[in-house]
This record gives C-alpha cells, sequence and structure tokens, in this order.
C-alpha cells in the first residue's frame, strides 16, 4: 500500500461556543473568530507536522482546498505546497484537491500546478474537485452549472498540459483565444490526476473511463459505503473491459492509533467528535445547493434524508463502528485496513492523523506510532 | 366557467398553463416557488378578465429546453408565447422572478402588452440595499421570512407536501438556482433599458418585505416613465397571498384606469 499524509488545517482554537451561534464554520462564521496569531501557530504546526510525515516514511503529503471556514485554513492549497516543496526532498506533495468550477479560468489553475511540478521536479499529484457545496455559497459561483464547469475545467486544463501551444478553447463557460503554457508541466504527459469524491455514479463512471483512468478517493463514508464506491469503480472499469489497478482506489479516513484500544479512543474522542459536528457540520442547504449534483442523486439524498431523520450530534463510538473514523491499537488499525483493502483490492490509504482539535502531542504520538506499527506490516 | 389546467406549446417547448374567467386577457407570470395554487386573488382577478397563468419553462412539468441558460432566455420564450396567442393584447403581471421576466419581456416588446404590474420583482440590484438570501435560508426561515403575518407561515409549515409536491419543489429550486443564483437575482443589463417599457406600469411591493426591499420600489419607478407605485403594509414579498383581495382591488383598478 501507499500512504499519504494528509492534512485540512482546521482553526482549532475556535470558539465552539460561538462557533454554535450560526449555521456553521463556513461562510457565515464571522471572522473576527480568527485570531491571526494563534492562526500562523497553527500554520506553523501543521506544515511541521506534513514535513515530519516524509520524514517518517509516509509516501505522499497531501493538502487541499476549501474557502471561507474554519474547518479548513488552505483558500489556496497551492503556497502550502510550494512551502512543502521547498522542505522536503522525496515526498510526493498531493492537492487533494483543487476546485475547478470556483474559477474563472481555469487556465491559472493548469499554470500553478505547471509551476509546482517543475519546482518539485515531477513530485506533484494533483487533485480535481468540485467543492464541497458550501463553496458555492461562498464564491458566487452558480452551483446549477458545477458538473458543467467542471467538465470544461478538466478538459482546458489537461489541454493545456498536453497540446502544443497557443492554441483556442472554444467552451460554454470559458472561451480564451490563446492558451499556451509557460511553463509546461515537468511530468510527462501531465501530472497524476487523483479525484477526491463523495461516491456519486456519475463521478465513477467519469473518472474510471479508460481514456481518463483516474485513482478515485473515497472521502467520509462509512465502511460499507467505502467497500461499495471503490467496487463499483472496479465494475465499471470490467465494463469498460479492464481491470482497475490498486493505484486507481484509494480510501480517505481518519486515523487515530494507540497502545491499546482504549486508549486511542479515549486520546481520539474530542477530536474526531469536533471534526464532524463543530467543523464539518452545516444545513444542508449549504452543503448541497440546488444543482451540486442532479436531480436524481438530490431526491435519493433527500429521502435517505427524511429516514435519517434529524441527527443528534454524532459519538465518535459511532463514527468508529461504522468505519467513518479508525480508531484503535495498532492491531485493531491494521485488521480494519487489511479487510478494506481485502475487499476493494484499494492500494492507497489516505490518512487524516490530525483532526479536529486533535492537539500537536497526540498528533506526533499518533503519526509516529502509525508509521512504526501500522505502515510497515502493510507495505 | 371553471379553472383549467391545459398543456400549451409555443413553438419546440410544451408548458403547462392554468386558466379561468372571461374578458381582457391578462397572463400572470410566477415567482420562484412555482406555479401557484388557485386561490381568492385569481378568483377575483378572474371576474373580470381572461386569467392565463403559464408554468415558466423549466420548472415543475413544464418542459426544460436545451437552450433556457438565464432569465434573458425565458423573455425571449414569452415574446414568442404573446406573440402566439389568441385574442386581445394582455395585462402582464408578474411577481418576484416573473416580475423580472415581465420586465426582460416589456424593455424588448410591448406590442403584445397594455399594462405592466410588477410585484416586488427582481431583476434590479440596488447596491446598499441588502437582500435576504433565500438559498441560505431553512424551510422553516424562508417559510417565515416571505410573509408579515406569521399564520401564514405556520399554514406552510404545517403542510406535508406529498411526493409528487416534494418533486416539482426540488425542481423548482433547481431552476430559481439556475436563473437567480449569480448575479443574484438581478441581471446588470437590465435597468439600464427599463425606460424602454413604454406602458403603464404599476409597482407594488410589501412594506415588509425580507427579501427584497420595498425602497427597491424608487428604482425601479426613477427609470421607468408611465409609472405608479404603490406599497402595501403589512405585508411580505406574497402580496397577492398575504393581501389577495387588496392587492387584486390594486391591479383591478390600475387596469380598469387603462382602458
Amino acid at each position: 500500500m501507499k500512504f499519504t499524509f494528509f492534512h485540512l488545517m482546521p482553526y482549532r482554537p475556535l470558539d465552539m461556543v460561538e462557533r454554535h451561534k450560526h449555521r456553521g464554520a463556513w461562510v457565515v462564521l464571522p471572522n473576527t473568530l480568527y485570531d491571526p496569531k494563534k492562526g500562523a501557530d497553527e500554520y506553523q504546526s501543521y506544515i511541521d507536522q506534513l514535513v515530519y510525515a516524509e520524514e517518517l516514511g509516509f509516501d505522499i503529503i497531501g493538502v487541499n482546498e476549501h474557502h471561507q471556514t474554519a474547518y479548513g485554513l488552505m483558500p489556496a492549497p497551492n503556497l502550502i505546497a510550494s512551502a512543502l516543496i521547498a522542505r522536503t526532498k522525496k515526498a510526493k506533495i498531493a492537492i487533494l484537491g483543487r476546485a475547478l468550477p470556483l474559477v474563472s479560468n481555469p487556465v491559472y489553475i493548469a499554470e500553478e500546478f505547471a509551476m509546482l511540478d517543475n519546482l518539485s521536479r515531477g513530485r506533484l499529484i494533483t487533485g480535481f474537485v468540485r467543492g464541497i457545496g458550501n463553496e458555492y455559497h461562498a464564491s458566487g459561483i452558480n452551483p446549477f452549472f458545477s458538473h458543467e464547469r467542471y467538465q470544461e475545467a478538466h478538459d482546458l486544463i489537461v489541454a493545456a498540459w498536453t497540446r502544443p501551444g497557443p492554441f483556442s478553447f472554444e467552451g460554454t463557460h470559458y472561451n480564451l483565444r490563446y492558451v499556451n503554457l509557460w511553463p509546461r508541466p515537468y511530468q510527462q504527459p501531465h501530472p497524476p490526476i487523483w479525484i477526491p469524491s463523495m461516491g456519486s455514479s456519475e463521478t465513477i463512471k467519469w473518472a474510471a473511463a479508460p481514456e481518463r483512468r483516474y485513482p478515485f478517493l473515497v472521502t467520509f463514508s462509512g465502511r460499507e459505503l467505502v467497500a461499495r464506491y471503490l467496487n463499483m469503480y472496479r465494475e465499471q472499469a470490467k465494463q469498460y473491459g479492464y481491470e482497475a489497478s490498486g493505484d486507481q482506489l484509494g480510501w480517505a479516513v481518519p486515523l487515530y492509533v494507540a497502545d491499546t484500544d482504549e486508549r486511542a479512543r479515549a486520546e481520539a474522542k474530542a477530536g474526531i467528535e469536533s471534526l464532524f459536528n463543530d467543523f464539518l457540520a452545516v444545513p444542508w442547504e449549504m452543503l448541497l445547493p440546488p444543482g451540486y449534483m442532479s436531480l436524481t442523486s438530490m431526491k435519493n439524498t433527500m429521502k435517505m434524508r427524511k429516514a435519517l431523520g434529524t441527527r443528534a450530534r454524532m459519538t465518535m463510538e459511532e463514527l468508529v463502528d461504522n468505519g467513518t473514523a479508525v480508531v484503535g491499537s495498532p492491531k485493531t488499525v491494521r485488521g480494519q485496513i487489511e479487510r478494506l483493502r481485502d475487499a476493494t483490492g484499494a492500494n492507497n490509504l489516505i490518512t487524516m492523523l490530525q483532526f479536529g482539535v486533535l492537539s500537536d502531542e497526540l498528533t506526533r504520538r499518533n503519526m509516529e506510532m502509525f508509521a512504526a506499527e501500522v505502515m510497515p506490516h502493510l507495505r | 366557467m371553471a379553472v383549467q389546467d391545459l398543456r400549451h406549446k409555443t413553438r419546440d417547448t410544451d408548458v403547462r398553463l392554468r386558466r379561468d374567467g372571461r374578458g381582457d386577457p391578462l397572463v400572470f407570470l410566477h415567482g420562484a416557488g412555482g406555479w401557484p395554487a388557485w386561490g381568492p386573488f385569481f378568483a377575483k382577478l378572474a371576474g373580470k378578465h381572461g386569467v392565463l397563468i403559464p408554468e415558466h419553462p423549466g420548472f415543475g412539468r413544464s418542459d426544460h429546453p436545451a437552450w433556457l441558460r438565464n432569465v434573458p432566455d425565458v423573455a425571449m420564450y414569452y415574446l414568442d408565447f404573446l406573440e402566439a396567442l389568441d385574442g386581445p393584447n394582455v395585462h402582464l403581471i408578474g411577481h418576484s422572478l416573473g416580475g423580472w421576466i415581465a420586465a426582460e419581456i416589456a424593455v424588448r416588446n410591448t406590442t403584445r402588452i397594455r399594462s405592466l404590474t410588477l410585484i416586488a420583482p427582481a431583476g434590479v440590484r440596488v447596491k446598499g440595499l441588502t437582500c435576504g438570501d433565500n438559498f441560505i435560508w431553512s424551510r422553516e426561515e424562508s417559510a417565515r421570512n416571505l410573509v408579515y403575518d406569521q399564520s401564514f407561515a405556520e399554514q406552510e409549515l404545517a403542510r406535508v407536501p406529498s411526493d409528487e409536491e416534494a418533486d416539482i419543489e426540488l425542481t423548482n429550486r433547481f431552476m430559481a438556482t439556475k436563473l437567480g443564483w449569480e448575479p443574484r437575482w438581478f441581471n446588470p443589463a437590465l435597468e439600464p433599458w427599463l425606460h424602454r417599457i413604454g406602458v403603464p406600469t404599476l409597482v407594488l411591493w410589501g412594506r415588509d418585505d425580507k427579501l427584497f426591499p420595498s425602497a427597491y420600489a424608487k428604482a425601479w419607478a426613477a427609470r421607468i416613465s408611465d409609472v405608479r407605485v404603490d406599497i402595501i403594509p403589512e405585508c411580505g414579498h406574497r402580496p397577492q397571498i398575504e393581501k389577495a383581495d387588496v392587492t387584486a382591488d390594486k391591479i383591478l383598478a390600475f387596469i380598469g384606469g387603462q382602458r
């Protein structure tokens, strides 16, 4: 297996009492709750953790993009990637990902990724996403056109990376007389493109297509759903007439390991529960603006939501039991990863070893124990 | 005559059409909430007029043609619709999104239009006058914020939609997003041309509108030459529901004065 140390960079000093006076830690949470001095400390700690991950033997270190939120302090993940390139040697740098539909000119994304690929001499892994629904409230971009813009931006970026320039791009949302990338990407034909997803069937079908074969990562889902989506991808590949490799399949999961199950659960509890209940949770009007998913997918989601009823605060026990988070002794954690690997063939594990309010000290202990007691057994 | 629900095709697009009444035709363009139920407001208008209520393309069970991308497209569709309509020219009424569509139609061509009534129309933005964010509001906030008299909100919240109704509501939310998300509920290319509305115009607004503040009425009045503005007190964003009688009376008096 290949191991990614992935970071969201949450703003841990958040006043949670104030936070819950608002709809979410997103978009409408007043930024007066952000203290720049504490924020600067957060950046420093988190970048140090990412650099340390290389030292511990992780194959990939990863960051991502979110806007106007305490959930993640990386509206511009490429800036962090640039800092990581300067401080690391071997690890691949993954940006999982950039939200393509949110920009007015996707060539800028192609350019920045090409720069990072050159700066790192080919250590870049890119991720193409649409952004969480909240992002459409934050950016003003019309979610109804999210899918269209994503497809078109993807086509434009890949063309910019691979076609000799200058050329013209004629689209619906993007129309450019000149596309001519300086610099071109370092990796040929272009840096890897990964697709992190909540698992829509449309995305799976598209990512698995023979001309793309983009690695597909399932995020924030229980173990049954993760297995179902990854196997859907494998099945889809078969229908396309090829066998998906394990490198095309990935699982992103908050994970905590300590010497015993009891200790792991006790230490992870506050972090896991704050991640899901304080940082991530928003009302569905924010999470799923109309058009963000297709009408059919939305109808199914609404039905599921109706069946679930109003959700109370999620507990760590519940999240661990359904496999949305993996928490336990090295043996427990290894067992759970092995089970999912055996059930799906997935070869990429994207670990979130810092989550929610989890402290630096516990994060580092978690990273060290994972690297020493889990990683070598799964290589 | 009883209320009739028909399907009505103009060129490639088939929409639902609700009609009742006799007399000079009156076309009502609905808001983002969708095709309105028949109620006291329409009953009163239908006492004197032939009332036509089309369901916009893309909404509810009307066709969603591929060419439909924005409000000006809807307006062009209605120019075709009005041109193909038999009988005399129409009094055009639009509420909210429908008011925006009506204004886009009228700046293009008023050949088939006798008068224009805009009820709390979207379509124009006044800098510094902040609108409500109906896309972030929960179902309860929407119900409460759209009316002044909270008993209407209680009624709305007590209603349990059937599967069919829930489906239509979701379709309508998708269309509202497609047409109104960005720029939020306005077209920068509309306001500069409002002077082209060459027919008598009535602008009606609920004084306590929390979606589009009633102070917006001034911006419309400033740009349209033959215009009357009427602000209805103790009334939110849907005067035709909350103040059905008063609103219908004002419209009938306005239209009557145009004969």
